[in-house]
């Protein structure tokens, strides 16, 4: 069974000087357990393609189901994880109280919640920093706080929304590879949104190329890379090639916007 | 020229020191009728030698004191001060001034811990102060109806606890903790029913802003009729000028989550309440506490005024307006030091928890956003 299915998918946002068109026509499968990258220029609509279905953003025509439920119904089933560009972790709350946040909304028991927070701290290796607050832990340190929180109530899905872009690149390559391994692990099912090409590639089975204006899906690209990919794979021929074909989907999308200009 | 004094402190010094050299000379006929303020005067003129050798900047913290305390019990009685003592007095007033000039210089440069010393620079702006007060209602013969000694309300202070007990007793343990109780409870019940609800807002906002422009002294008479003249009317108006700036300020501070914290509390389906004690209430912190400082003062001053519209014949207010009529200024002077202190305490009080409940924002732990 499909995890997300977009079919004819549009979302425009009212303005005062015309309407934009953030998302039209957009047609995407992604099934259990894969790894899905969005990349393209900002204003294609890939962060509003998450909130879609994340119902924090509703379309205005075509029809988005997530776990076969609409996405409202899938909201409020609790069937996902969403990461945000920034922690967006409460200052006020010690990090195992920041992940222990949406399992207390939920209702989980107190054993439960912390046998869960101190799995998944383990997990984005933060084990020992649960009585810090996120103003005393470091940017890179504080992302992985909020991915633990995302992770803590083990929804299937797994949405994120440019994690790593306010980060250094040896954080990110570090944080990255640590991704794939709990991916890996957990078998989840991961969309995310990037304005990097190497991370896309790297970490994706798929890679969704979209351009914007109106924003849409402009190339879809199964990656041939092995699950098991050490950093040192993004020198490969493989990854170039693969790398190559986004560049070039990406520029079909900038010519095209060219041509209105 | 030495290198350990800015031009200002150097400056500072030479003024200060040449003044003690001149009331040394001009204290010479009278010599021996006051002996601290004559080693005041030698002590000052010799420390002119800063401009030779290191002077501590304590050293000239002591010569600060010794001359406060000279010139203190040197005051003549019934008399005007003769001119050395007023040398004296400035003199000393430059010590001091040279002197927290000196210690801020140092806290800045890092060669002194700021806890503890911090504190020594206001404490001798205050005293400073009380000293100049002293001497010159004294030294000038000010009348007592003007302005009081401070060592006259001191007096007083001490002579009549009982009635500024009572008084205090009357006015803040019964009028203003009640009203600001009151008045931040409903502002904050009120902000989140109105955050709530678009139309309460449209309705409620403008009434709330039309009472904060109400004067003080127009709802007060109306207060007494409505509810007596006991603490009761008072505690009406504290309630009635609390009121609007919790309201505005919760009203804001609800607004002060970003997007994304909101977003997040939607991805886990929490519902309003969730919301509201999770995150809108402790992120609205900083706004409400606000809120309850700029109130703490607001409350007493508002009592106080209410009680010059009828009032038992106790009360801060009600002794101030009698006093002023009877023109015991010494009593008022203490009554008036007795609000202060007691609003300063309040204010305080609210700080400090403040720092204890916000702890996390970056204003109190001088951080980053």
């Amino acid at each position: 069974m499909s995890v997300v299915q977009a079919m004819d998918l549009g979302l425009t946002f009212p303005a005062g000087d015309g309407d934009v068109v953030a998302l039209k026509d957009v047609n995407l499968t992604i099934g259990k357990g894969e790894f899905v990258s969005f990349i393209g220029p900002s204003g294609c609509g890939k962060t509003t393609f998450l909130r879609a279905i994340a119902d924090l953003e509703k379309p205005t025509s075509g029809t988005l189901s997530v776990n076969g439920q609409t996405p409202e119904e899938a909201r409020r089933a609790r069937a996902y994880g969403y990461v945000f560009q920034a922690a967006a972790l409460y200052p006020w709350r010690t990090i195992e109280k920041n992940v222990a946040l949406p399992l207390e909304i939920m209702g989980y028991g107190q054993a439960q919640q912390h046998e869960r927070v101190r799995a998944t701290l383990e997990l984005v290796n933060l084990t020992g920093f649960e009585k810090k607050y996120p103003w005393q832990l470091s940017g890179g340190m504080q992302q992985r706080a909020s991915i633990a929180r995302a992770l803590s109530f083990d929804a299937d899905l797994l949405l994120m929304d440019e994690p790593f872009g306010a980060l250094d690149e040896i954080v990110r390559d570090h944080l990255n590879s640590e991704l794939l391994k709990l991916w890996d692990r957990t078998g989840k099912t991961i969309c995310f949104v990037t304005h990097s090409i190497p991370e896309a590639v790297y970490l994706s089975t798929r890679i969704v190329v979209m351009s914007p204006r109106p924003g849409r899906v402009t190339d879809v690209i199964e990656s041939t890379l092995p699950r098991e990919r050490p950093l040192d794979i993004r020198e490969t021929p493989e990854f170039l090639e693969i790398a190559a074909r986004v560049r070039d989907g990406l520029r079909a999308g900038h010519s095209y916007e060219e041509e209105h200009v | 020229m030495r290198r350990d004094l800015s031009f200002f402190q150097l400056y500072l010094g030479l003024v200060a020191g040449g003044l003690a050299l001149l009331g040394l000379l001009m204290s010479l006929p009278t010599f021996g009728n006051a002996p601290l303020l004559a080693l005041f005067f030698a002590l000052g003129g010799a420390s002119l030698m800063r401009l030779l050798a290191p002077f501590s900047l304590w050293l000239d913290g002591l010569l600060a004191v010794l001359g406060a305390m000279g010139l203190l019990l040197a005051l003549p009685v019934g008399q005007a001060m003769p001119l050395h003592h007023w040398l004296a007095l400035i003199a000393a007033w430059a010590f001091a001034w040279l002197f927290v000039e000196r210690l801020s210089a140092a806290i800045r440069a890092g060669s002194l811990p700021e806890t503890g010393t911090g504190l020594v620079i206001p404490v001798t702006f205050g005293l400073a102060l009380l000293v100049i007060w002293e001497v010159v209602t004294r030294g000038a013969n000010v009348p007592p109806v003007l302005l009081p000694p401070p060592s006259a309300i001191g007096a007083r202070l001490m002579a009549e606890t009982n009635i500024l007990w009572a008084d205090f007793v009357q006015t803040f343990i019964k009028s203003v903790l009640p009203g600001y109780a009151i008045g931040c409870l409903a502002g904050l019940a009120v902000a989140i029913l109105v955050d709530r609800s678009p139309f309460l807002k449209a309705g409620i906002m403008p009434i709330g802003n039309f009472m904060s422009a109400l004067p003080i002294i127009g709802i007060a008479p109306i207060m007494v009729m409505w509810f007596g003249f006991d603490w009761q009317s008072k505690a009406a108006v504290v309630v009635a000028m609390t009121f609007f700036p919790m309201l505005v300020n919760t009203v804001a501070g609800l607004n002060a989550a970003s997007a994304i914290e909101r977003d997040l509390m939607r991805t886990y389906a929490a519902n309003y309440w969730q919301t509201l004690m999770k995150l809108r209430l402790p992120a609205a912190g900083p706004f409400i506490f606000n809120a309850l400082k700029i109130n703490s003062t607001l409350a007493l001053i508002g009592a106080i005024v209410a009680e010059f519209f009828g009032t038992p014949v106790v009360g801060m207010g009600f002794r101030i307006s009698t006093g002023v009529g009877r023109l015991a200024i010494d009593l008022v002077w203490a009554e008036i030091a007795v609000a202060a202190v007691a609003g300063s305490a309040f204010y305080g009080v609210i700080a400090l928890i403040e720092r204890g409940v916000t702890f996390w924002h970056p204003s109190v732990r001088g951080g980053r956003a």
